[in-house]
């Protein structure tokens, strides 16, 4: 599948800052069903971008900006080849083992209730790729309507109270926290999913490693794995670790974010 | 006196009638010198180290938030002999530390080959993903460590703990030496005491020897968390004598992968930075992003290679204490020798049979929790009380992978000065060693501590521990 | 090797907060000699007079006491409630000392914290006596500060102390002939009416100007000399010239040192180019308030001018 993406944040401050440094995860990476056509990374004032990499194989992009800064806007446009893998991941650059991917973060520490819902919606007996399907098919029952929204930095037990609105990165550190929970090595997913309707945060997903086939995707808020339509573009032990955008201002005053994303699917008539 | 039958460094075995043989002067001169004479020299001191503010934050005791740790008058000596071999174990250690931290964060041939099981690696907190393949600039991460020995006999050292991270105390190896010179000058008269005064040069040389590039004339900063920090004094003691610049983090701002510092005239790049502050205050983009006392992008310039960092990110692992245990494997695996310097027999809880072990003897053991420090999160079997015991024994069996125990040594005395006259008490020992891109060196001294408390193991300045001056001696014919 | 910003502010402060504590000191002295030692007590209008000067009136009455000797003297040296009282200036003059411990000398540094340190664990002051005992030693080691600050290097570290203790000085001084010429002299009184000695001594007490006075006027104890002092003669160095002719020597020797001139340097030149034109008699004559009162708005635009012009975070 070809897709688009055109993905844009914008800050507004109450006040100018005087300095701003960024860390960006916005760049996927090529792995065997995913292949990068085109992908730029742009931002409307005078700032200095610096590619890296962080120690989990993400591309990083370092934004600096000098003030007096009222405004900032960061525009990712690029395109995406894909290629359908019933959800694994193949080719992707690893340079931890999955045994890393069983620690439990502040954010992906599961409760008693949420351990007590994993162990019930697995049952016994069967295979543990059965096992993680039917945890993924519970969580998507329990949480059948998740958007992807901004992240309120809430823990996965939070989440599963369900007092607050779940988004889609809520119910993948569920995922997230469960699996580990049952010696099941997980990781969070941040990406983009080719959508008609615009919104206002990328995707969220889970992956988790399965004996034999490796790392495998799983999507709670649709119950099944990511297909050709999904971009992978960063990992991390939670929702922290993968965010698409983090950073520090200098400056005084309010900050206002905001989101607009659209993910289209190239060559297809609408 | 001290747990029954502990070596005595100075009056070994004998008592003051009869010390060690090469410390028959020195023990001559303690005998001869009035005790109120010494009461009276060691409260100047004290008075001076006041009046300079070397003073310290007892954790949880806001009440008395600065306190001068006490300094006692009697030094401990080592003869050049021991000295000599004491260092060549120092040097073989803190190689084998930098030579683990370089594979562990980079192709892992002592995982692949079993020596340690990855799960204490993947699962430590200490081992951080962030720093993961990054070669820190001429490939030294443990730069400045502190090695905690103790004693048991005339040549029986082990070690204690490794201190990979931010190692304190050399301001006082400094200040105490200071203090001796000026209180008994006679000491140095009569004994050939190895200079300590080089160690501020030691360590900006070692500081200048890593700065990336080859620039000539780096520039090299001390981060302190700030003057509210329990080791301020020493901060700022070292960047005063070390003629560089003590920053604090909002003195620093990274700009295009590089960090600067802002002065009066404006931005000044930064090469070296020796920062005293932990890992997880580093940079809020990249750790806790809750610091305050970070950096924002430090963690970028130190990947893109263009700042160097005292000691490197991510050292913990080295120094954690559920690695400890392991360390004469590492030394093995990487210097291929023994290790010249053994460990404590150390019990890992985490082995059902060294945990029945432990249980079955918690009264004659040393329990410590494995993410503890500073004395705290310890259990003391010979001293502590049954209900103290019994609250470790449940501790030990809901999380036995938090503890290691140690058997009860029979720790080294010096003779202390306390309110009946001279007194054994027990010491520890901290010695520096400092690792540039030209070699590792041991600076001819270290941190003595002491328990006050007749009897007492625990020397932490937090639980009433003092300090005293640590001679060597340059050579045993005196 | 160049300053860090921070550490020109905290040097710059230090200096301040010094000179602050210093100057209360003086004040409270001179008021317990006025009241309490004087064989007419000034009694109340003293002490509130010493509070206006520093900015506490407001603070005081909220604490519902009574304008005594003992409860004035306690607020404005012991109580760290409130930030107009020398144990508050002296803590964070040592912060600011702390924090660039490494641009001070040794000396430097314990003059300070054995200052700060007379006020560790003290409840009270005590009578008049022991009172003026404790004020006594501050005022000790702040004079042995200044004499450490002599005999450093004379860099960018001991100018910022300086200038800031000048822009403090001068301050002060205008606040103190502000406050006590309106308490003096109420409207419609001409200068020159009935002199209460006493009072004017205060003010020459308080800026250690009695031997200056002696030496440059002869004749007696004038209102109008005692202004002309402290506004006009640059000989004595608490007085208004004295610290804007030190100013601008001060921002000279670091603008050759660091290179860094201008907004501060052109405003500080500025004001004594006026001062120097300055009459005593025609600002007495066109109102003495508001020329101090212009002049202490002045002081506080040249601050900000210092902060901009040397990156102060």
């Amino acid at each position: 599948m070809r897709i688009a993406i055109e993905h844009r944040t914008t800050y507004r401050f109450s006040e100018p800052q005087a300095r701003i440094v960024q860390m960006l995860r916005l760049t996927p990476c090529d792995t065997q069903d995913q292949t990068v056509v085109s992908w730029l990374v742009g931002v409307d004032c005078d700032a200095r971008l610096r590619d890296a990499s962080d120690g989990y194989g993400n591309a990083v992009t370092m934004l600096y900006a000098e003030g007096p800064i009222e405004a900032l806007d960061i525009t990712v446009t690029g395109e995406v080849l894909t290629s359908e893998s019933s959800g694994v991941v193949r080719g992707s650059a690893e340079s931890l083992p999955p045994l890393y991917y069983l620690r439990a973060t502040p954010r992906t520490k599961a409760s008693d209730a949420l351990f007590a819902f994993a162990s019930d919606s697995i049952g016994a007996g069967r295979d543990p790729l059965e096992q993680l399907h039917a945890l993924n098919a519970a969580l998507h029952q329990r949480f059948p309507c998740v958007p992807d929204l901004p992240d309120a930095g809430c823990t996965a037990a939070k989440a599963f109270e369900g007092s607050r609105k779940v988004s889609s990165r809520d119910v993948a550190q569920m995922f997230i926290a469960a699996a580990r929970g049952l010696a099941v090595p997980a990781r969070y997913v941040s990406g983009y999913r080719a959508e008609e309707a615009a919104r206002s945060a990328p995707h969220a997903w889970a992956e988790a490693q399965v004996e034999g086939l490796g790392w495998v995707g799983f999507d709670p808020s649709t119950g099944l794995s990511p297909d050709e339509s999904y971009v992978r573009v960063a990992i991390g032990l939670d929702a922290s670790g993968a965010a698409a955008t983090g950073g520090m201002r200098i400056g005084q005053g309010q900050e206002q974010l905001a989101v607009d994303l659209h993910v289209d699917q190239l060559g297809v008539e609408e | 006196m001290g747990a029954p039958g502990a070596f005595d460094e100075i009056w070994g075995h004998g008592g003051p009638e009869r010390p060690r043989a090469e410390f028959a002067a020195l023990s001559q001169w303690l005998a001869e010198t009035d005790a109120a004479e010494l009461q009276r020299r060691q409260q100047s001191a004290e008075a001076a180290f006041r009046q300079l503010g070397i003073t310290f934050a007892v954790y949880g005791d806001t009440e008395a938030a600065e306190r001068i740790i006490p300094f006692d008058i009697v030094p401990r000596v080592f003869l050049a002999g021991e000295w000599q071999r004491l260092s060549e174990g120092l040097v073989q250690r803190v190689e084998a530390i930098n030579a683990f931290l370089e594979d562990i964060y980079g192709e892992r041939r002592i995982l692949k080959e079993g020596i340690i099981p990855p799960e204490l690696i993947y699962l430590n907190e200490q081992f951080r993903a962030e720093v993961d393949g990054v070669r820190p600039p001429h490939g030294v991460w443990a730069h400045i460590c502190g090695i905690d020995l103790v004693r048991t006999g005339p040549d029986a050292f082990y070690v204690l703990e490794d201190n990979a991270r931010t190692p304190s105390g050399v301001s006082y190896m400094l200040e105490n030496r200071e203090a001796m010179i000026r209180l008994c000058p006679e000491l140095f008269r009569d004994f050939r005491v190895a200079p300590v005064d080089s160690y501020p040069d030691m360590l900006l040389k070692t500081m200048q020897s890593v700065a990336p590039g080859n620039n000539p004339r780096p520039v090299c900063v001390v981060l302190t968390p700030g003057h509210f920090n329990s080791a301020y004094y020493e901060h700022s003691f070292l960047a005063d004598s070390m003629g560089v610049e003590l920053v604090e983090a909002a003195d620093l701002v990274v700009d295009d992968d590089v960090v600067w510092m802002q002065t009066i005239a404006g931005r000044v790049k930064v090469d070296v930075i020796y920062r005293r502050i932990d890992d997880d205050f580093l940079d809020p983009l990249v750790f806790r992003p809750d610091s305050m006392l970070g950096v924002p992008g430090i963690m970028a310039a130190y990947r893109a290679g263009n700042v160097a960092i005292l000691n490197a990110p991510g050292n913990g692992i080295a120094d954690d204490k559920a690695i400890y245990s392991y360390v004469p494997e590492i030394v093995r695996f990487y210097s291929g020798g023994e290790a010249k310097l053994p460990n404590v027999e150390t019990y890992r809880c985490r082995e059902p049979q060294a945990l029945k072990y432990v249980l079955d003897r918690l009264p004659e053991l040393v329990v410590k929790l494995v993410d503890g420090s500073g004395g705290y999160g310890m259990l003391v079997g010979p001293t502590a009380t049954k209900a103290q015991i019994e609250e470790f024994r449940a501790a030990l069996v809901a999380e036995p992978h938090r503890y290691i125990a140690q058997p009860t040594l029979a720790l080294s005395t010096v003779p202390t000065l306390v309110e009946q006259g001279l007194a054994p008490r027990h010491v520890d020992f901290r010695p520096f060693v400092l690792t540039g891109s030209d070699g590792v060196r041991v600076a001819p001294g270290g941190l003595t501590r002491v328990a006050l408390r007749e009897g007492s193991l625990v020397v932490n300045s937090s639980q009433g521990g003092g300090t005293k001056d640590s001679f060597v001696l340059l050579d045993d014919g005196a | 090797m160049l300053m860090l910003s921070r550490t020109a502010a905290a040097l710059y402060w230090l200096g301040r907060y010094l000179e602050r504590a210093d100057f209360i000191a003086r004040l409270v002295e001179a008021t317990i000699r006025l009241d309490a030692l004087s064989t007419r007590p000034a009694g109340e209008a003293a002490w509130q007079s010493a509070l206006a000067v520093t900015y506490t009136d407001e603070a005081f009455a909220l604490t519902g006491d009574e304008l005594t000797q003992a409860r004035v003297a306690r607020f404005l040296t012991l109580d760290d409630s409130h930030p107009g009282s020398i144990v508050r200036c002296l803590d964070r003059a040592r912060n600011n000392a702390r924090a660039v411990r490494t641009a001070l000398t040794r000396e430097a540094w314990t003059a300070i914290n054995r200052a700060w340190l007379l006020f560790q664990n003290r409840q009270t002051t005590g009578g008049a006596t022991a009172t003026l005992n404790l004020l006594e030693q501050v005022k000790g080691e702040t004079r042995g500060f200044e004499g450490a600050i002599h005999r450093m290097m004379r860099n960018e570290a001991t100018l910022l102390i300086q200038l800031g203790a000048a822009i403090e000085r001068a301050d002060n001084t205008a606040r103190l002939v502000d406050v006590k010429y309106h308490l003096l002299l109420p409207e419609g009184e001409q200068v020159g009416g009935v002199v209460d000695r006493d009072q004017w001594n205060t003010i020459l007490q308080t800026v250690s100007a009695v031997n200056a006075y002696r030496w440059l006027y002869n004749d007696g104890l004038q209102p109008a000399n005692v202004i002309d002092l402290l506004i006009s003669r640059a000989e004595l160095p608490r007085s208004l010239a004295a610290c804007v002719e030190e100013v601008v020597a001060l921002l000279n020797a670091l603008a050759k040192r660091t290179g860094l001139q201008g907004e501060a340097d052109r405003m500080a030149r500025a004001r004594m180019a006026r001062a120097q034109k300055t009459r005593t008699h025609d600002v007495i004559v066109s109102g003495l308030h508001e020329h101090l009162e212009a002049f202490v708005g002045e002081n506080a635009l040249l601050d900000g001018a210092i902060a901009r012009q040397f990156r102060f975070i």
